[in-house]
């Protein structure tokens, strides 16, 4: 069930200029993605890896549509290649939404295996990061987004367990 | 016939449109064919070029043609699904299928044994499928652009390449006069 956040999300999107939404789910982004069907002015295309999803996301920029992407941070492994020779290689603008799973409030204990990797990984590819861990800090997304536009990179935020356990 | 000549007959047809190429072998190829601002070239990131296709497609009303591998699309499979489920009118996915990974020296891939990839393209939604023999290819291609409907091609080609230079462009110039080239 979307929630206030879920909406004030997607309403920062909206007003960014962002029009094409590609998505891997995660339980903490299932209320963005509920909105974001709701939603006419963003063309949601699902895909079936991140990879993939950051090619759907290339290929939309260079149409003309402002791209971003929805995921989890345990899948950052699989877009290594695609953010290193795709995205930052063509300087693609791409603002990453990522569930931050195996932080402080995580259930399954597997998901803090890449949880320790997943900084070091931003890090080593020199990607700006962001991290939300409390709801008060969804207010730097709209400067974050245009941010992403100006520098034309990839640009991770991390929204973790708390974060999403703070919001209403 | 091997892809580099399948390419040169595609020239007339394909210097009208947008196209997507797939890395290493075909990209080159094409470029010394026939380089074109109407043409993005991947120089890295093997299997993306139909998910860049289809991201493009929707961005635009303008006709894009891909062109994919055999062995590229084996590694993107998930992509066929994508693109059977959010079908574009003005997207052809072009996989050039001779059954090898010709840009690391033309290593067998599982298309040229038991694997179908007209089969797993229609198995994940795309209605319009044509497996044909490259001489044919140049028609089909022409008519699948003239139907306003998304269309997959496998053109079954031999396997082997032609030696052309490495792309030397700068990435950013490439994107640059490509997306000029869609905003035209």
């Amino acid at each position: 069930m979307a929630r206030e956040i879920d909406r004030q999300i997607i309403r920062d999107l909206r007003e960014n200029g962002v029009n094409f939404v590609t998505t891997v789910p995660c339980k903490q982004l299932a209320g963005l993605i509920e909105v974001l069907g709701d939603t006419d002015t963003i063309r949601h295309v699902p895909c079936t890896r991140e990879d993939e999803g950051m090619g759907l996301c290339a290929g939309a920029y260079m149409g003309g549509m402002r791209p971003l992407i929805m995921m989890q941070n345990t899948a950052l492994g699989v877009t290594l290649n695609a953010l290193a020779t795709l995205i930052q290689y063509y300087q693609i603008p791409l603002p990453m939404l990522i569930s931050y799973r195996g932080e402080v409030g995580e259930p399954v204990a597997c998901q803090v295996e890449m949880a320790l990797h997943t900084k070091a990984l931003l890090a080593q590819l020199h990607i700006p990061t962001y991290h939300f861990h409390n709801v008060a800090q969804a207010d730097e997304l709209p400067g974050i987004l245009d941010h992403c536009q100006m520098c034309r990179k990839p640009v991770a935020v991390l929204t973790d367990a708390s974060f999403w356990g703070s919001a209403t | 016939m091997i892809r580099y000549d399948l390419l040169k007959e595609l020239k007339p047809i394909l210097s009208d449109h947008l196209v997507v190429c797939n890395i290493g072998a075909p990209s080159q190829e094409l470029h010394e064919i026939d380089d074109q601002p109407s043409n993005f070239y991947m120089l890295g990131t093997m299997g993306l070029a139909s998910s860049i296709g289809l991201g493009l497609s929707i961005a635009t009303e303008k006709k894009v043609v891909v062109i994919d591998g055999d062995g590229s699309v084996l590694t993107n499979m998930g992509s066929l699904a994508t693109i059977g489920n959010n079908p574009q009118p003005n997207l052809v996915v072009l996989i050039v299928d001779n059954g090898s990974y010709g840009s690391t020296g033309d290593q067998p891939t599982y298309t040229g044994g038991r694997t179908s990839l007209a089969g797993v393209a229609e198995a994940c939604g795309c209605d319009t499928v044509i497996e044909c023999p490259a001489d044919q290819t140049p028609d089909i291609l022409r008519n699948a652009l003239a139907a306003d409907r998304m269309t997959v091609i496998i053109s079954r080609c031999d396997s082997g390449n032609r030696k052309c230079p490495v792309i030397s462009m700068n990435p950013i110039s490439i994107r640059e006069r490509f997306m000029a080239e869609v905003a035209r």
